[in-house]
C-alpha cells in the first residue's frame, strides 16, 4: 500500500537520524553556475574531494546570452560561468560548456539526454528541479549548503514530506495545453497549497499527456509550494527515454524497464491528501498578478475587490498596482510589448511546434518584440531539422540560442520597466523579467496568438 | 562566524508581506556573484523595496523607518516577523544569506516555503512557525510599540511576546536543535557517516 513517492524515498534511505531527518542517497546532482560557486568553496575550505563525480553533471544556463555565445559582456556573469568551468575541471565533473551542442537549461537537458531516469533521486540548486519528476523520479530543489553536502557525500538530510495525489480526468479541449492545466491547478491550490507535500499527478488526462507536457506540468509543481511533482513512468516515458545518450542500452535497458514498470502507486496506497479536477473545466489561462496562482481564464475578468477576502485585499491591490491593471478588468485584447517563448517550462520541441502551428502563414505584429528561445541545443537542432525555423522566419520571428533568457533578469534579455510581457515562463514575480517589468504567464499557443495580433489573444479564436 | 543558539531576547522587524518570495528578499541580479561576503548579501536584503530606481532609500519601507532602521545586533532587530508563506519561489540560498548577512537570527512566520526553510537552517537562521493568531498579535504589538521584545528560547522551544506575556511552543527536531545550539553543520555530520554511505552503495 505504498505510494510511488514512498517507493523511491524508501529505497534511498541510508539512515534515519535519531530525532532528526532522513539521510537520503542521491543518484544525480545537477549544477548550474548560479547556486554552486560557494558550494565548491566549502569543499576547498574543508579540503575534501567530490565523493562521486560520475553522478554529477554541470552546465551554465542562467547567464548565457541568447544572441551570441562567444562571450558574456557582463563581467560578473562571465566570472560565474568561468568559475563553474574551473570548478568542474578541478573536481573532475562533466561540464556541458556554454555554446556546445550538449548545453542548455538543466531541466531541459537532463531528461532529453537520459540523465534523469525513473526511480532516481535527483537534486539541483534550483527550485524547478521538480521538472525531472515527470519521468518518474523524485526530483527536488535544494540550497547551496545542500549542494555542498551532496558534492561531499552524495546525500542530503531531509524530513520526509507528506504525499498528495492530484487527479485530472477527462479530455482536454482544443487549444488547452499542459501549461493551462498547471495554471489552473495553481489557481485552485494557491501558491502555498502544496507546501510540505510531494505531489503525484495521476488520472486519464495525465496518462494521455506527452512527455513534454508532463515536464511542463511537473516544472510548475514548485509554484504551489510542493517539494516535488512526480508522474508514474509508462510507455510514453519509456518511448521518450529509449535511445537517449545516457539511458541504459541493450539488456540493461530491458532490465531497467522491468524495474520501472513497478514504479507506481499501489491500488490501495493512501495519500495524506487527494484532490481531483476535471479536464473539461480547463480553458486557456493567463495570470494577472505577481504570483503564478493569480490567474484567470483568458476570456475572463480580473476578480472584483469585493470577491477577495478582506485580509487579502491589500495584497491583491498592490499586485494590480504593479501590473497596472484594475479589479474587474478584462485582459483579452490588452496590448502586449514583449512575447517570450522558452524557459524550462516551455522551451521544448513540442512548444515550438505549438507556437509554429499558430503563426504559420501569418505575420508577427510590428509592435511586438518576440524572443523565441529553445531550451537546449538539441531542441534547436530538432527545430531546424523539422523546418520549424523556416515557418517562424517567414512569419517575421527570429530563432535565438539556448538559454534561460528572459525567464529571469540575469542575462541581456531583460524586459524594460513598465513594459508588458506575455511569457511562457513560470514566474510573474515583481521584477522577474527585469526591473519594473510586468509579466503575464501563458501557454505557447496563447503566446503565439498574442504575438500575431499584438494584444492578449485567445488561441481558440485564431 | 556561526554563533551558538540559546535564548534570544530582541526587538523585531515586522515585514508584513504575505508570499514574500525569494526574488523580493534578494533580486536576481545579486545572484551573479561568486562571493560569500555576508556584507554584500546583507546590503542586497529586500533591495528593491528598500531603495528606489536611483538607489535612494524608500522612506516608507519598514527597514528605512527610524524605528526599525538600526542594524541588528544583540537585543536589537535580531528577529524578523514575516508574513505567511515566507520565502516562496526560487531556491536561491542567497535569500537566506541576505537575511543572515543583514544580521537577523530568527524569522517568525505562520508558514514557510520548504526549500527556504531548509536554507535558513543551513545558514544558522532559525525559522519559527507560530499560529496565525500569534503572528497577528506580534504585528499588532510591534506596530503599537516598536521597542517591544520577543524571547525565542531555543532549549525549551518557546517563543514569547513579552508585551502580552503570550507564549507558543515551536517545533524543531532534536538533531537540528543540537546542531544550532552547538554551531554544527550538516556537512560535518554527513562526512562522519561515510561508511554508512558506502555500505548503502554496495547493497544497491
Ligand atoms: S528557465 Fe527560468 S525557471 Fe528555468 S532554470 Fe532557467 S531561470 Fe530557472
Amino acid at each position: 500500500m505504498n505510494t510511488l513517492f514512498d517507493k523511491i524515498w524508501d529505497s534511498h534511505v541510508v539512515q534515519i537520524v535519531e530525532d532528526g531527518p532522513t539521510q537520503l542517497y542521491i543518484d544525480r546532482l545537477f549544477c548550474h553556475e548560479v547556486t554552486t560557486p560557494q558550494a565548491f568553496d566549502t569543499l576547498r575550505d574543508k579540503g575534501i574531494k567530490v565523493f562521486r563525480p560520475d553522478k554529477v553533471f554541470a552546465m551554465p544556463d542562467h547567464n548565457t546570452p541568447s544572441d551570441q555565445q562567444e562571450f558574456i559582456n557582463d563581467p560578473v556573469g562571465r566570472k560565474q560561468v568561468e568559475t563553474l568551468k574551473e570548478n568542474c575541471k578541478e573536481f573532475g565533473i562533466t561540464h556541458f560548456e556554454m555554446g556546445s551542442k550538449d548545453n542548455g537549461i538543466i531541466h531541459v537537458v537532463g531528461p532529453e539526454k537520459g540523465l534523469s531516469l525513473p526511480g532516481m533521486t535527483i537534486v539541483c540548486g534550483d527550485s524547478h528541479t521538480s521538472t525531472h519528476g515527470a519521468v518518474g523520479a523524485l526530483a527536488m530543489g535544494i540550497g547551496t549548503s545542500e549542494v555542498a553536502e551532496v558534492l561531499a557525500s552524495q546525500c542530503i538530510l531531509q524530513q520526509k514530506p507528506k504525499s498528495m495525489r492530484i487527479n485530472i480526468e477527462g479530455v482536454l479541449q482544443r487549444g488547452v495545453s499542459a501549461k493551462d492545466i498547471a495554471l489552473y491547478i495553481m489557481a485552485q491550490m494557491t501558491t502555498s497549497g502544496a507546501t510540505g507535500y510531494v505531489v503525484e499527478y495521476a488520472g486519464s488526462t495525465i496518462r494521455n499527456l506527452s512527455m513534454e507536457g508532463r515536464l511542463t506540468l511537473s516544472n510548475l509543481s514548485i509554484e504551489m509550494g510542493s517539494r516535488a511533482g512526480i508522474i508514474a513512468p509508462d510507455e510514453i516515458t519509456f518511448n521518450y527515454l529509449k535511445g537517449r545518450e545516457y539511458a541504459p542500452k541493450g539488456k540493461d535497458w530491458d532490465d531497467a524497464v522491468k524495474y520501472w514498470k513497478t514504479l507506481k502507486s499501489d491500488d490501495d496506497a493512501i495519500f495524506d491528501k487527494e484532490v481531483t479536477f476535471k479536464a473539461e473545466d480547463i480553458v486557456p489561462r493567463i495570470t494577472y498578478g505577481t504570483n503564478p496562482g493569480a490567474g484567470i481564464p483568458i476570456d475572463g475578468r480580473i476578480p472584483t475587490l469585493d470577491s477577495i477576502p478582506e485580509a487579502d485585499q491589500i495584497g491583491f491591490l498592490s499586485q494590480l498596482e504593479y501590473m497596472q491593471f484594475s479589479p474587474g478588468e478584462k485582459l483579452e485584447g490588452h496590448p502586449v510589448d514583449y512575447v517570450f517563448l522558452g524557459a524550462c517550462t516551455n522551451g521544448r520541441i513540442e512548444d515550438f511546434r505549438a507556437f509554429a502551428s499558430i503563426v504559420n502563414g501569418k505575420k508577427k505584429a510590428d509592435s511586438v518584440v518576440a524572443w523565441l528561445v529553445p531550451g537546449s541545443w538539441l531542441v534547436r537542432k530538432q527545430i531546424i531539422e523539422e523546418g520549424i525555423d523556416k515557418i517562424l522566419e517567414e512569419a517575421g520571428f527570429e530563432l535565438r540560442l539556448p538559454s534561460c533568457s528572459s525567464c529571469l533578469a540575469m542575462n541581456p534579455d531583460k524586459v524594460p520597466a513598465g513594459k508588458l510581457s506575455i511569457s511562457t515562463s513560470n514566474r510573474n514575480f515583481v521584477g522577474r523579467q527585469g526591473l519594473g517589468a510586468r509579466t503575464v504567464l501563458c501557454s505557447p499557443l496563447t503566446a503565439a496568438a498574442s504575438a500575431i495580433t499584438g494584444v492578449i489573444t485567445d488561441p481558440r479564436k485564431i | 562566524m556561526k554563533a551558538k543558539f540559546n535564548i534570544i531576547n530582541s526587538t523585531c522587524i515586522p515585514i508584513e508581506i504575505d508570499n514574500c518570495n525569494t526574488d523580493l528578499i534578494i533580486p536576481a541580479r545579486y545572484l551573479a556573484s561568486t562571493t560569500r561576503d555576508p556584507k554584500f548579501f546583507g546590503n542586497a536584503f529586500m533591495h528593491d523595496l528598500r531603495y528606489d530606481a536611483e538607489g535612494k532609500p524608500n522612506r516608507d519601507f519598514v527597514l528605512n523607518l527610524p524605528a526599525f532602521s538600526e542594524t541588528p545586533h544583540e537585543g536589537v532587530h535580531e528577529i524578523i516577523v514575516g508574513g505567511q508563506n515566507w520565502g516562496s519561489g526560487s531556491s536561491r540560498e542567497h535569500a537566506a544569506w541576505a537575511i543572515a548577512g543583514y544580521g537577523v537570527r530568527v524569522v517568525i512566520s505562520s508558514s514557510f516555503a520548504d526549500i527556504h526553510r531548509n536554507n535558513l537552517l543551513n545558514c544558522f537562521v532559525l525559522p519559527v512557525v507560530v499560529t496565525k493568531e500569534f503572528q497577528q498579535e506580534l504585528f499588532d504589538t510591534i506596530s503599537k510599540n516598536p521597542e517591544a521584545k520577543v524571547i525565542v528560547d531555543v532549549p525549551n522551544q518557546i517563543v514569547t511576546n513579552k508585551e502580552t506575556g503570550h507564549s507558543e511552543y515551536f517545533e524543531i527536531n532534536g538533531y537540528k536543535k543540537y546542531c544550532l545550539m552547538n554551531a554544527l553543520d550538516d556537512i560535518d555530520f554527513l562526512l562522519e557517516n561515510k561508511e554508512k554511505i558506502e555500505t548503502y552503495e554496495q547493497q544497491k
